[in-house]
This record gives structure tokens, sequence and C-alpha cells, in this order.
């Protein structure tokens, strides 16, 4: 099931939670929403599950519109939200029937999908616990599994792996990455290798508005224009090495990077740059003992994008 | 009809896995006994074989526990942010408030249900108005009712539970005499309306019996209007970022 989000405003009092916001979300891709506290983030998430509505624009879900058909849409999402509310009192395992049965699961398959959520999640062991007794990862497990209970379309996740260790993390990432290949996932969060280990396309807000739209890479090739290479050659005098860099047809523009270690920064025209320098290495009788892309960490993106 | 149910029974295994059902049930039967059989105006200084003293004193111990039940109903939700898990599964405001109400309501029948034996004794030592005892325990429930829904109402208003309880009192009290004692000093129309605003009246004119189509229009006007009330005020999450 595909979204549409179509300039969707939202308003709290004065102050502009979501500001015009359009995004489509293909069927099986995974969306990762970034943004700093208070971007909107939670609140256009809130949207599309139905919890608030919005003051202008529409969101449309498989090309029928939320507002119309809010309560048989809900049928198709599966929504973990930002603090994973639980009622504390009740045992895991009831807790999933709960979910199950409101969802509208037939009754002969409530118990097959509550054991397979349980399997999938890796709370065996925990199901006849009270979920106020258990640790915050296995908390969260309840969470996705009280999500998936009805085996959605789509997936919102608020900050799916937030208090987990880094073992639960990996294994969060890995089953979002499985379960992104049929199913059309939003998911948020802080931690940005995460979003480049788990998502197709990045999506970055701040105070309400589009940033950022594209993925990992083309946001990177945005950021700094050019590919930048990272060089080091030995046994040459410095000077001469960078003359003779700079002369390359492939080669926009040197930079020394360390001048006493012989490093340059070397930014790129086209993509035989890599095959020229090692050839007028070779010529010269130099040693090319580096040569590595150099990459804009997505952090940097992310600050240079969101600090203003 | 078979989502609301789901939530009924949710709500009463809480209210039974939580002790509060027990306690409730408990307290509310060690009071009504007390006074009805032990002490005060009870039964046996009356000399009349009629459960009226029961039903004046349980008048005033649902008053009281009612709110007990009810201000966690959706005060709670809110505040550990569950009802935004309950309201993005496919069920709408009113079918959660529905469930939350009714499960209160089976819980205070099964409180009623427990005083059952006072029935049966007092008609077992004397000739009791089955016809008038009958209406008395319509009464109750009419009342539980109307401040059950009162209740759910000041919980949707808050996330502090202690607050919802004071609130749903505060209410309360207009109806259970403040309104009585108001028109008391009024003359004409007004002194009237007043007069019929106030349980007490409509409550004691169906324990004594006699079951009139006003005190059901007034009771069901005061369920209707909380349970309006807790949908529009749950419906407000669209205008604060809570």
């Amino acid at each position: 099931m595909d979204i549409i989000i179509e300039n969707l405003t939202k308003k709290y009092g004065n102050q502009k939670a979501v500001d015009n916001i359009s995004l489509k979300v293909a069927t099986g891709e995974i969306l990762g929403f970034l943004g700093p506290n208070g971007a909107g983030k939670t609140t256009t998430m809130k949207i599309i599950t139905n919890y608030i509505t919005a003051d202008e624009g529409e969101v449309y879900i498989e090309g029928r519109s939320l507002k119309e058909n809010a309560q048989d849409i809900k049928r198709h999402i599966g929504y973990l939200s930002e603090n994973n509310p639980l009622y504390e009192e009740m045992p895991v395992i009831d807790y999933l029937e709960f979910c199950a049965k409101i969802h509208g699961i037939v009754k002969t398959r409530v118990g097959s999908r509550v054991t397979e959520m349980i399997r999938i999640t890796g709370l065996n062991r925990e199901k006849h616990k009270k979920i106020g007794e258990l640790s915050k990862g296995f908390k969260q497990r309840v969470g996705l599994a009280q999500a998936m209970i009805h085996d959605p379309e789509i997936l919102i996740l608020d900050e799916p792996t937030s208090g987990l260790d880094p073992n639960q993390i990996a294994e969060i990432r890995k089953l979002i990455k499985e379960l992104g290949r049929e199913k059309t996932v939003i998911l948020s969060t802080h931690i940005l290798p995460e979003v480049e280990a788990t998502c197709d396309r990045i999506f970055i807000i701040n105070k309400g508005k589009i940033v950022a739209d594209g993925t990992a890479d083309s946001l990177r090739k945005q950021a700094q224009g050019t590919d930048i290479l990272r060089v080091k050659i030995e046994d040459g005098e410095p000077n001469q090495i960078f003359r003779s860099l700079q002369a390359l047809s492939s080669v926009s523009l040197v930079d020394f990077a360390d001048r006493q270690h012989n490093r340059f920064n070397v930014h790129c025209k086209t993509d035989d740059v890599k095959r020229q320098i090692f050839g007028l290495c070779v010529d010269k009788k130099w040693v090319l003992t580096e040569m590595t892309p150099f990459e804009t960490k997505l952090e940097d993106i992310f600050r240079e994008l969101t600090m203003n | 009809m078979n989502t609301i149910w789901i939530i009924v029974k949710r709500e009463l295994n809480s209210f039974f896995d939580s002790l509060i059902a027990y306690i409730m049930i408990v307290l509310f039967l060690g009071f009504s006994g007390f006074f009805t059989w032990i002490s005060g105006a009870d039964i046996f200084l009356i000399g009349q074989a009629s459960l009226r003293s029961f039903f004046a004193i349980s008048y005033w111990t649902l008053f009281f526990f009612i709110p007990a039940l009810t201000m966690r109903m959706l005060a709670e939700e809110k505040k550990t942010g569950t009802l935004e898990m309950l309201l993005t599964k496919p069920i709408t405001d009113r079918q959660v408030i529905l469930g939350k109400y009714l499960a209160t309501l089976i819980l205070i029948a099964i409180a009623l249900l427990f005083t059952l034996p006072y029935f049966i004794t007092v008609a077992r030592i004397g000739n009791i108005d089955a016809g008038g005892t009958i209406c008395g325990y319509l009464a109750l429930l009419l009342i539980s009712a109307a401040y059950a829904s009162i209740g759910i109402f000041s919980s949707s208003i808050t996330n502090n539970q202690i607050v919802a309880f004071l609130v749903a009192l505060f209410i309360g009290i207009f109806f259970h005499f403040l309104f009585q004692i108001i028109a008391s000093g009024m003359k004409g129309i007004f002194g009237q309306i007043v007069n019929f605003l106030s349980t007490t009246v409509h409550f004691e004119s169906l324990s004594r019996g006699v079951l009139d189509s006003k005190d059901l229009i007034y009771f069901g006007s005061i369920i209707f209007l909380g349970l309006f009330f807790t949908e529009v005020s749950l419906s407000k999450r669209n205008a604060y970022n809570q």
C-alpha cells in the first residue's frame, strides 16, 4: 500500500507543528524520517495513524482518503508510538490477544497470530509475565509485536530502537529490513547510522518543513557537489605532486589535506580519476599508499540542514 | 458492538486483577450492610419489611464509590499514552468510551447483585413490596449510570486521577443535594427547574415505587450529556499537543 501526503498542515495554537508537507512513499519502501526534537515527526505520524486530524491537506492510502475511510484504513496500519505505551498490568500474552481482537482478527486465528508474534519477537520466555515487570528492551518488543499482530501492510514506527541494547538494535533492524520487503514502513529516529542501515529513502524535516528528501547517497552528493578522493603519495616532493595532480584532466581541484605527510584531497571531474592518479604515480615512481573516497557523514548533512 | 465488548472485558479484567473490584464490593456491602442492619435508622428500628433504609444509604455510598471507579478510566490512559495506542487501532472514540462506561455499570450491577440476600431475608421476615423494591434497585442503577457518566467525563478532562475524582465529586454534589437546597430558597418556575435537576428528588420518587417517565428522561439526559461531553473532550487532542 502506498502513502501519499499532500500539503499537510497541523497547528497547535499559533504554532505550526507541521507546515505544508507533501510526500510519497511507495509500497515496499522503508522511509527514514529524520529531524531534531520538535520538528514535527511525531505529529506527522499521529496524523497518518489517524490519532489526530490535520488542519489542512490530506493523506491518501492506496488512493483512498484517510479522513473518509479512517476506520477501515486503520486496519491496515501498525503503529508503534514514541513512548511505547502498554497496559502494564496485563500479561504479555493477554495483551497481544486483546490487540488481535481489537483488530478484528477472527477468533480461530487469534491464538496462532499471537504465537507467531511471540516467536518473531523472541518473547517466549516472558509471555506470561506482566508487561510492567519486563525490561525496556522486552517492552519494546511487545510494542513491535502489537504493531504487527494484524499483519498490516503499513508500519509506522516512532523511534523503534530507543532503549534497546546493541544486540537488540541489530535484531530489530534486521526484522524491519525483512518486513520492509513487502510492507511500507515509515520509521523515525535520531540515530543516523540506523537510517543508513535500514532505510531506502531519507526524509529530513525541520520546524515542520521538509528540508531534504532522497537516498543517503543522493543527499551526500547534494551536500558536497563533487566526489572527493583522499590520496596519500610518498617518495615525492609535495609541491611537485600537487602540480602534477592538478594537471590531470579528470581533476578539478586539489587541496593539501596534510602537507607533511603528502596527503591531498582531490576533487574529481570524471570517473577515471583513480586510474589517472595511479598512472601518474607509476610514471613518476611515486608510491601511492592511500586512496579512499571521502564521504560526507550523514551527521554533517543533518546538522547543516537543521541548524539555523 | 463486538469491539465495545472487547473493551468491556478488558476493563472488567483490569478491575478484578487490580483488586479494585473486590475492595469496592466489600466496602459497598460493608457500609450499606452496616447501616441497613446494625446501626442508625436500620430495618429493625423502622420495623417495616422494606429495603428503604438500604436504598437511602446506598444512594450515598454509590455517590462516593463511583468517582473512585471511573477516575482512572481515561485519565490514566491519557497519562501513560495507551489511549493513543488504542485509538490508532480500528476503534472509534465512542466505542472506547462506551466500553469503559458499560464495564463500570456491570461492576456496580455485580455489587448490587450481592445485596440480593438482603431482599430474600427481608422478604422472609415480613410482607415486602416486591414492585417497590425492584423500583428501588432500578433507581440505584439509574443514579449509578448518571454518576458513572459524570465520572467518565471528569476522567476525560484531565490526566490526573485525583483531579478526575474530585471533579466528579464536585459536579456530583450539585446533583446530589445542592440543587435541592438551592431550589428550596427559590420560588416559581426557576425553583421548579432547579428542583427538577436534583437527583435526590427523582431518586426518592423512584425508590418509593413510583415509575415516572419524567425520572427516566431525567437520568437518560444526564447519561447522554455526560458521554457526549466525554467524546467532545477526547476530540480536544486535536487542538492541544498532549
